[in-house]
């Protein structure tokens, strides 16, 4: 289903949305993703909601070309205290990243029929510059990540800190 | 799809600057070695198929509220 764009002056546009209904956005929250994402390619721009004032860890990642299509994701460090990432050069380039520490990472959250065994994919992590509003999805040639990594444990033991 | 034959220690170049090596042949197993710029990406193409794989399935969490998942969260 295609979403309706439509600018009200400026560069204010409303995204209806499905979690969080008809919602204001402007160009500065619109994160180019060049390549889409695996699976979803012709998906090249999305936005990041949540809701304001919410300490929620888990935030939506909303394509804007396909108002159906969303992700739950959540920052690693939420649950993780090492969580390796090496930037390789050409995503350095796509991201258009100076400095490799100005980047934001997030995992993609899977959740099966039992919520409680949800998982989160650090194997292939979404990377997003906010500085330009680049983002990516990079695969780690890293064996101590996994596509499914069971998080709901550690989020309550770290959330316990 | 473009099809040359190889032998061990042959190689073939795509691009002037990728050189693919067959560096054994065991059986049913190639082993290559790929000589390519850093800005190459090279995945094995099941880890890939499994990205996908494991995207889909992330984008049918659409009938979730973050507010349930926050509720899970609570010990």
């Amino acid at each position: 289903m295609e979403i309706r764009l439509f600018r009200e002056g400026g560069k204010v546009m409303v995204l209806e949305t499905q979690h969080f209904g008809n919602i204001e956005i402007s160009e500065e929250d619109i994160i180019e993703f060049e390549r889409g994402l695996p699976g979803f390619e012709d998906n090249k721009r999305f936005t990041i909601l949540e809701k304001v004032g919410d300490d929620n860890p888990f935030k939506w990642l909303q394509s804007i070309d396909s108002n159906t299509l969303a992700f739950v994701i959540v920052q690693p460090q939420m649950f993780k205290d090492h969580y390796e990432v090496k930037i390789d050069d050409n995503v350095a380039a796509e991201l258009e990243l100076e400095d490799v520490s100005e980047v934001i990472v997030y995992s993609i959250v899977t959740i099966p029929q039992e919520i409680s065994k949800m998982t989160a994919n650090l194997k292939a992590p979404i990377l997003i510059n906010a500085k330009k509003n680049k983002g990516c999805q990079m695969m780690l040639d890293d064996e101590r990540y996994q596509f499914k990594h069971g998080i709901l444990q550690e989020l309550q033991n770290m959330g316990g800190k | 799809m473009l099809v040359l034959t190889r032998k061990k220690n042959e190689s073939i170049v795509i691009n002037d600057d990728i050189e693919i090596t067959i560096i054994d042949i065991q059986n049913d197993q190639i082993r290559l070695g790929i000589s390519a710029p850093k800005n190459v990406s090279i995945y094995r193409k099941e880890i890939y198929l499994e990205i996908i794989e494991e995207n889909k399935k992330a984008a049918e969490n659409q009938n979730i509220s973050l507010d349930d998942l926050k509720k899970k969260l609570k010990i």
